[in-house]
């Protein structure tokens, strides 16, 4: 019965999506053997139906053929394939390669954009790109400048630039884009530089802006109507970010908006989430910091907001609210619903109604998470759908140049960016996730345009009493709220999942390995150690009636900071310094492509 | 005052040292703190801050383990500011330098010059600091903690025991910070 319901809102989705005019990329994405959107789908399933490779015989895996970069930055994101043409990009400065895959990979065209390098320090944490998009027969590329840049995919020539925001006030890009009907949804990055946060819409096919939606300041500037937009199914009503705010501290208040983007074309909505409030110092910016660490659904040819969620009022642990929202139909007690899943960096699961923006379920994903004990959730109650703060991990109860010591997760988050996968055939998402904790003293700081505001120092170190290790890779239950399994890594798991119909599960790990793991048990099939660390996401396609999987290598990012030099506990005394493992051990930089097949 | 001066020659010879070094990803260039570094024995304290016999600020850690309240706040002000490209406890990531080892490697005006102007090197770019009082109200702090760690004069994390504050350093931070 469940399979039939499936099948039937599968029927629904592709028949909505015929009924728009000139939606090449839709078509292009049904295709399960292309990868023609990072996310996989508009849904960010990172699902594949290709089954050639299975649980029985993936330990067959072999290399298929390499490709380097030529940078040796983080990288992030992964490529792309629509038909024999995969297109590749890189780290700062944001080369993008369209790649023949009928032959080995050779060169069709390779673009690489003049940016000015003095973007490069104003980008926190490396100079990572989340990867092109694809649409109409143009590449789309959300530059670190913040240029947007439409190429011709079958030439690279250049069909329009656009410029969404200006380095020299911190404002940088290390996102992908939203390619959704006749517009490219694209967000901004540099919440620790002040920058007031915001998504905005260009037209695809002239690269005219379209719409703006901040994510904090007037109901105007943020497209919310004040009576229509919900918070929990109220309305959110008149100056409700700037209500939450003291004085003008909005304007410099953080919300950014680096994370992916989802889409539902039934409910022609689309789905992100905005980032920390600026700076780390809580007792800097007193009230909720509306809408900052929010989820949010807008109107894709308007931008005007249907509803929001704020999972971290008033944050004070930089657990932004970016990660990627998961949009998947589901029965629960006996009915179908439309399910938004999301993994958040402050360590809480939620699956909520994405129609309705409905709060379901709100656990924790990993079992160390002590900032908060839970969200409240009943709807009669005052503090409905807000996280209870545990007063010995609040840095703003604790205040001003205290340092509270054992908070978890880490401010990278239980996950950050990273993408989960959801496979349907077992209705589990599989989450690669961060196992680390840290100490926290937020200290005044005074706004300079252009240069770091943060107000902070942190320490970060492998969660105490667990397993030693700063990651897991785990399979949750979005219903029950649970985890289903969870494997141990001894670093960070900073690579995007891939599920496929084989039901095997992939994912990257900072060391370099490429691991399957079976879909169901969590059961490691295979392993390969790349070249270099992975941060990127895997992805897989089929070319002449074969399936491959592909993942970027190349260490950094924000994980590249942290654990190069590997990470101390402060409490562990002087004896236990440096005895935990130090990246650097293990891999080095690198920034290369590795495609694996089974053997003919 | 001693220090202010300092940071204005720095300032003036900061544009011919942008050509130096190279930084380098992810290096390691050593330092031998059995070595002599003449840039490191304390010859004198002035209202808790301490020096070289050349006028250099330097840190001073007791025999206890307590550290000089400057090496304390540059732990903290390297953590909010530097770290983020630098790694924790100037362990250098996998795109910066170590920059424990740079601050005995460079000297203090080297040191100072690159933090006020930055430097760049092809995609590895040092951004400037100047005007940045964040960083610039405790450039000295985060100078005396880089060099403590980069002699392991001071463990990695935080510095457990400290120095008050003096009120010569609170009476400087605060006319600094406006």
């Amino acid at each position: 019965m469940k399979k039939l319901q499936l099948f039937t809102s599968g029927i629904a989705l592709c028949c909505a999506s015929m009924a728009l005019a000139n939606d090449d990329l839709m078509t292009q994405m049904d295709d399960p053997k292309q990868w023609a959107i990072q996310t996989g789908d508009y849904e960010n399933q990172r699902y594949s139906e290709l089954d050639e490779i299975t649980a029985e015989n993936v330990g067959d895996l072999q290399v298929a053929w390499t490709f380097s970069t030529g940078v040796l930055r983080g990288h992030e994101g992964g490529p792309l394939v629509i038909g024999d043409v995969m297109y590749v990009h890189t780290p700062f400065p944001n080369t993008v390669y369209a790649l023949d895959l009928s032959q080995e990979g050779k060169i069709i065209w390779k673009y690489e954009p003049k940016q000015d390098p003095n973007v490069i320090p104003v980008m926190c944490c490396d100079t990572v790109n989340r990867g092109v998009a694809y649409a109409d027969g143009k590449i789309i590329l959300h530059q670190a400048d913040t240029t947007v840049v439409a190429l011709d995919a079958e030439t690279g020539e250049v069909e329009w630039e656009a410029v969404n925001g200006d380095p020299s006030i911190g404002e940088t890009n290390t996102a992908t884009v939203l390619p959704v009907k006749d517009k490219v949804i694209v967000g901004i990055s540099g919440g620790e530089f002040g920058v007031r946060g915001h998504v905005t819409a260009y037209d695809l096919n002239s690269g005219e802006q379209v719409w703006r939606a901040y994510s904090v300041g007037p109901d105007d500037e943020m497209l919310v109507d004040p009576e229509k937009t919900t918070h929990l199914g109220k309305p959110v009503g008149e100056n409700s970010s700037l209500n939450s705010w003291e004085g003008d501290q909005w304007k410099i208040g953080g919300g950014t908006t680096w994370g992916w983007f989802s889409a539902d074309m039934e409910e022609n909505l689309m789905y992100y989430g905005t980032g920390n409030p600026s700076t780390w110092n809580p007792a800097q910016r007193p009230g909720d910091n509306r809408w900052t660490m929010t989820v949010m659904a807008r109107d894709i040819d308007t931008g005007m907001a249907k509803w929001f969620y704020q999972m971290t009022p008033h944050d004070e642990w930089d657990y932004d609210g970016v990660n990627e929202n998961i949009l998947t139909d589901q029965e629960i007690d006996g009915e179908m619903r439309k399910l938004l899943t999301r993994f958040d960096r402050n360590g809480l699961a939620y699956t909520m109604d994405r129609v309705s923006g409905e709060l379901l379920v709100a656990e924790k994903f990993d079992p160390v998470v002590n900032w908060t004990t839970g969200v409240d959730m009943d709807p009669d109650s005052e503090t409905y759908g807000r996280p209870q703060v545990v007063a010995q991990y609040s840095t703003l109860q604790n205040g001003e140049d205290v340092n509270s010591t054992g908070i978890c997760p880490a401010a990278l988050g239980t996950k950050d960016q990273q993408p989960a996968s959801y496979s349907p055939r077992t209705q589990t998402f599989y989450v690669p996730t961060n196992h680390v904790c840290m100490d926290y003293e937020p200290f005044r700081v005074s706004y300079t345009a252009g240069q770091p505001y943060v107000g902070a120092t942190l320490s970060m170190y492998p969660a105490p009493d667990s397993h030693g290790g700063m990651g897991n890779f785990i399979a949750w239950d979005n219903i029950k709220g649970e985890i289903k399994w969870s494997i141990p890594e001894q670093f960070s798991v900073w690579s995007g999942a891939l599920a496929t119909a084989g039901d095997v599960v992939f994912y990257g790990t900072l060391e370099g390995h490429l691991k399957a793991v079976d879909a169901e048990t969590g059961e490691q099939l295979y392993q390969f150690k790349t070249p270099s660390g992975i941060i990127g996401n895997v992805m897989t396609y089929e070319s002449d009636g074969k399936q491959y999987i592909a993942v970027l290598s190349g260490v950094g990012g924000w994980a590249g900071i942290g654990l190069a030099a590997g990470l101390t506990n402060p409490n562990d005394g002087l004896g236990a310094v440096g005895g935990y493992a130090s990246l650097s051990d293990y891999t080095a930089l690198g920034g290369q492509l590795t495609v694996f097949a089974l053997p003919d | 005052m001693r220090p202010a001066i300092f940071s204005f020659i720095a300032a003036t010879f900061a544009v011919t040292l942008a050509s130096g070094a190279g930084a380098a990803n992810w290096s390691d260039q050593k330092v031998d703190p059995s070595a002599e570094q003449p840039e490191v024995p304390v010859a004198y304290e002035e209202g808790g801050r301490y020096f070289t016999e050349d006028d250099i600020p330097t840190y001073n850690i007791a025999e206890d383990g307590t550290v000089d309240w400057m090496t304390f706040s540059g732990f903290r002000r390297y953590h909010a500011e530097c770290h983020v490209c630098h790694g924790p406890d100037g362990e250098g990531s996998t795109y910066a330098p170590k920059v424990k080892n740079s601050a005995i490697h460079m000297g203090y005006y080297d040191f100072v010059g690159v933090v006020v102007n930055g430097r760049g090197d092809g995609n590895s770019i040092m951004p400037h600091f100047g005007d940045n009082p964040n960083v610039m109200c405790y450039l000295d702090d985060i100078y005396v903690y880089l060099k403590a760690r980069g002699m392991e004069a001071v463990p990695r994390g935080r510095p457990a025991k400290k120095e008050p504050k003096s009120d010569m350093i609170a009476e400087a931070e605060n006319a600094c910070m406006g």
